[in-house]
């Protein structure tokens, strides 16, 4: 187990250095730059501030400059936001968008699989039918739609819920966005747990395991829980990139302060420092949690390790 | 790169079954026809489909405003039909309806774009590395499962930066990311098909790799790449309204559903139409799409035959 | 002898979705304390059905009625959390495939320690003790090792074996196995059946064993009922059945069994195919496959009527079956 952990944790390094490195290089190769603003900077303003920036060296010492830092935590300057540094906008907002990705992964995997489950001891009935509904609605409708009309429903028309923004320990405010990003996610988990759920129940060891006596509670959790949720667990993974992307939305139509509203802004203005160093931030966020799910997949699933 | 809206586990799932099935054939057969026309939602899918399609590239020309055409007697009006504003007009006395159904061309374009892109990369990198197999299929593979373990919306994010003004540009570069899928599913259909009597005998033919692959490999690949391309163009739609209501995507004086959306959204208060229509027509084409996908499916879910 | 189990009249059906399927007819036998009774039939032929309803282990969509009296308790109909007290402790069973039966996600110690702390209030170390010991019993080398083992490291008849000692953890009164040897080698198909008949015969326990293989019944059964379509057709002493059946249909799997079958010329399987069990013939469910049928048989069932003072079948045909005469 533990061995199987330390073999992930040494594939997934290679994958952050060529991230980092991919990433890097189109960055410095794509046309245009922070600089090229409506009107032309004087030649020497432009030399200065390339010096500043070190975009004056070559690129290979430019982007062993930023390894090194990336190693140290200094992600550099931001280009276009002067006198903050990358290091320092992340470490503003990333508590935030990682309390608000957490709470809402929280919400909708345990939402999600209690619903999936109530959905498939009921096969066919109208809790079935309810949920199956919801999930559509929840799956199809973008985030960003969905964001909009709760947020016009629940603030503009009912006045029940703020419209937007956040100041910290207001509850009231996240209650909106969790729900939105916790939705779409809820929902695939609802699905996956149901079918799972119904596959397990009809297998030969759940067989076996009421034809020993056991009774309903403790077959649902020792026998039928675990590998019902194996689906789940890899789902996991790529949820977490989903999540990651209604983040970007949820912040941007709730005006709160998380990385998802720095890194649209930065691409916005072509801001390549902010936008590096949150790209590298959140692949290194993704791959780490990718691991833990992995982990987790191993546990439940012994077959796995041994791979 | 996991994607936006989660097709990539059906797919993989439908991957795997093909390529653990010994394939037979698996063509847009009347059979498998006959068995979607039976699926009603997806039928009316269909339907709803082609309207769409059919009214955004036509209904223009019979419109009697023009998307950009600013009529100064009319700005922020609710639907008026005596006026030929039959969705009302926006802030700037714009048509919405004009307005909606440019976005949805442009919406159905870059998705036909981006998805073409990504068909045609998914079907020759799956191909050669389903074909030769070995150690070079280990390392394409590899590469494949990397790129999946990458958020799919931060490398499309640092596209915007590299192609921001030029949205079918743009839309290459999102199909360069969006072939993961499609390559899996040709590789898993190409190590089957590969062990087929007909390769063999090409192959004693003296016929080269290429040749194989392309006169016998990829005919094969009909059904697949349709049930492919029907759950890749809606995400796209979703990518493209998401970056272009992030101020990412298309811009002024061309719009996109996202884009309507975004504009929409602030003032829907008071100009409700604005954010109603195109959000129906965006919500209908998803709806449709989905469950257009689910009929393919089934009707050519292997299993079944 | 006591009879440790006494079914009458028991029925099962099937709901479709706009069906009704009867699986089980009028089902009538009893099972003495230690005795083996072997229950024959093609697939189709009802006889797991029969079983999984007594077990209270139907599809969702099956419903039985009638009577499985295991003593003063009829098992039939009795809801799942009084049935728990018995099944695992008095009544166990084993399935078919040992591959999908254990549950991959447990080690095999949990799965089997478990019955016992359900049923006899051990302790869980006192119950890893006994299901060592168990696995020792039913022929399991390094018994500590395996116990520690998931499923999946296992052979198939290592599994089996695994199967076995948690049906018989409790010391059942009845053992159901049903076609548990199907799915294994042939090599290992015998050793099993030694097992069976050392340990049931050592526990007291009286065993059904379903089985389509009369080749499994010849050395292990004391008695046996043949089953086809839902019923039973001729029930009697295992030796008696063999050497002088009375039932064309038990004669056609006689002479359809290879070792059974060297007394006969060729091997001649049973013409034509299993009736589905949603259209049976009217009459004699036989009748279509059978060479012994006149005109009775296609329009009355034959009841199941004492033929000696042990046996019964189910039969209008009172001739001498002679096996040339089948078709």
């Amino acid at each position: 187990m533990f061995g199987y952990a330390l073999r992930r944790v040494l594939t997934a390094i290679p994958i952050v250095l060529i991230t980092i490195t991919v990433c890097f290089f189109i960055l410095r190769l794509a046309p245009g730059g922070p600089f090229d603003g409506e009107r032309a900077l004087p030649p020497d303003v432009m030399k200065n501030l390339r010096a500043h920036y070190n975009l004056d060296q070559p690129l290979l010492t430019q982007y062993l400059i930023y390894l090194g830092g990336v190693l140290r935590g200094d992600f550099g300057p931001s280009m276009v936001m002067e006198d903050f540094s990358v290091s320092r906008l992340i470490s503003i907002g990333l508590p935030f968008t990682l309390m608000l990705g957490f709470s809402a992964f929280v919400v909708g995997t345990i939402g999600g699989m209690l619903a999936g489950a109530v959905a498939a001891v009921n096969q066919n009935k109208w809790p079935d039918y309810l949920l199956v509904a919801i999930v559509l609605v929840g799956i199809i409708i973008p985030n960003f739609l969905m964001a909009n009309l709760v947020q016009l429903f629940f603030g503009v028309y009912l006045h029940w819920l703020p419209v937007g923004g956040y100041h910290p320990g207001s509850l009231i405010h996240l209650v909106l966005p969790i729900f939105i990003l916790a939705l779409p996610h809820g929902g695939r988990v609802a699905r996956l747990v149901r079918g799972s759920m119904i596959e397990v129940l009809g297998t030969n060891y759940v067989r076996t395991a009421r034809s020993k006596g056991l009774g309903t509670r403790l077959i649902l959790a020792r026998h039928a829980l675990k590998p019902a949720l194996l689906p789940v667990v890899s789902y996991l993974g790529p949820g977490l990139s989903y999540l990651l992307t209604g983040s970007l939305v949820v912040e941007q139509v709730f005006a709160l302060p998380g990385i998802g509203k720095y890194f649209i802004t930065a691409a916005l203005n072509r801001d390549y420092g902010l936008v590096l160093g949150t790209t590298i931030l959140y692949v290194f966020i993704i791959l780490a949690l990718n691991l833990i799910v992995d982990v987790l997949y191993a546990w439940l699933d012994p077959k796995v390790r041994y791979r | 790169m996991a994607g936006i809206t989660g097709k990539d586990a059906a797919l993989t799932a439908y991957a795997d079954a093909l390529a653990a099935q010994a394939p037979k054939g698996r063509s847009l057969t009347q059979d498998a026809l006959r068995r979607l026309f039976n699926n009603k939602a997806a039928l009316l899918s269909i339907f709803v489909l082609t309207a769409i399609v059919l009214f955004a590239y036509i209904g223009p020309y019979l419109l009697p405003w023009a998307y950009d055409k600013i009529d100064w007697a009319g700005i922020r009006k609710p639907p008026d039909w005596a006026k030929g504003h039959y969705f009302g007009t926006d802030q700037n006395g714009r048509d919405m309806l004009a307005r909606t159904l440019q976005g949805t061309q442009m919406s159905l374009l870059v998705a036909a774009v981006a998805t073409g892109v990504s068909v045609v990369i998914g079907i020759i990198y799956g191909a050669i590395a389903g074909y030769f197999g070995g150690r070079i299929d280990a390392v394409m593979m590899r590469f494949v499962d990397i790129m999946y373990a990458l958020p799919y919306i931060l490398f499309v994010i640092i596209l915007v930066v590299i192609f921001g003004r030029s949205p079918v540009l743009l839309f290459v570069g999102i199909g360069c990311l969006e072939w993961l899928t499609m390559a899996r599913i040709v590789r898993g259909q190409t190590l089957s098909i590969k062990q087929r009597e007909f390769i063999e005998a090409a192959k004693a033919g003296g016929a080269r790799p290429f040749t194989i692959i392309f006169r016998h490999i990829v005919p094969n690949l009909t059904g697949p790449v349709v049930i492919y391309a029907t759950l890749t163009i809606p995400e796209i739609i979703i990518t493209e309204s998401f970056l272009s209501y992030l101020g990412l995507g298309v811009q002024e004086p061309q719009t996109s559903l996202g884009t309507l959306i975004s504009f929409g959204a602030p003032v829907a208060e008071a100009l409700p139409w604005m954010l109603y229509t195109p959000a129906a027509i965006l919500v209908t084409m998803l709806l449709c799409f989905s469950y257009l996908g689910d009929g393919l499916r089934d009707a050519l879910d292997p299993k079944d035959r | 002898m006591t009879d440790v189990l006494v079914v009458d009249d028991l029925d099962v059906t099937f709901a479709l979705h706009d069906s009704e399927v009867k699986a089980v007819s009028d089902l009538d036998f009893s099972l003495a304390q230690g005795e083996t009774l072997a229950v024959v039939g093609e697939s189709g032929s009802g006889k797991s059905q029969a079983f999984l309803s007594i077990m209270g282990l139907l599809a969702r969509n099956g419903k039985a009625s009638g009577r499985a009296m295991m003593g003063d308790v009829n098992l039939i109909g009795l809801p799942p959390n009084e049935l728990d007290r018995y099944r695992g402790k008095d009544i166990a069973m084993i399935f078919q495939d040992p591959m999908t039966s254990l549950n991959p996600t447990l080690k095999v110690k949990t799965q089997l320690a478990e019955v016992l702390v359900r049923h006899q209030g051990y302790d869980n170390e006192k119950a890893n003790r006994a299901v060592v010991e168990m696995l020792e019993r039913v022929g399991i080398p390094e018994p500590v090792k395996r116990a520690n083992a998931y499923p999946h490291e296992l052979s198939g008849g290592m599994r089996q074996r695994v199967m076995i000692a948690m049906a018989l953890l409790c010391r059942p009164k009845i053992l159901i196995a049903d076609e548990p040897t199907t799915a294994l080698d042939v090599t290992v198909q015998a050793q099993m059946l030694d097992l069976f008949k050392t340990l049931t015969h050592d526990f007291g326990t009286a065993m059904v064993l379903i089985t389509h293989d009369l080749g499994v019944v010849a050395g292990i059964a004391d008695r046996m009922m043949v089953m086809y379509g839902g019923r039973c057709v001729e029930k009697g002493p295992t030796d008696t059945l063999f050497y002088d059946p009375r039932h064309p249909y038990t004669l056609g799997l006689l002479h359809s069994t290879p070792h059974v079958a060297k007394r006969a010329r060729r091997l001649d399987p049973i013409q034509g195919l299993p009736p589905s069990l949603e259209h049976l013939p009217r009459g004699c469910a036989f009748h279509p496959r059978c060479a012994f049928r006149f005109e009775r048989c296609f329009e009355e069932r034959p009841p199941l009527l004492p033929v000696e003072a042990v046996r019964e079948k189910a039969c209008w045909y009172q001739g001498e079956l002679k096996y040339g005469e089948v078709a």
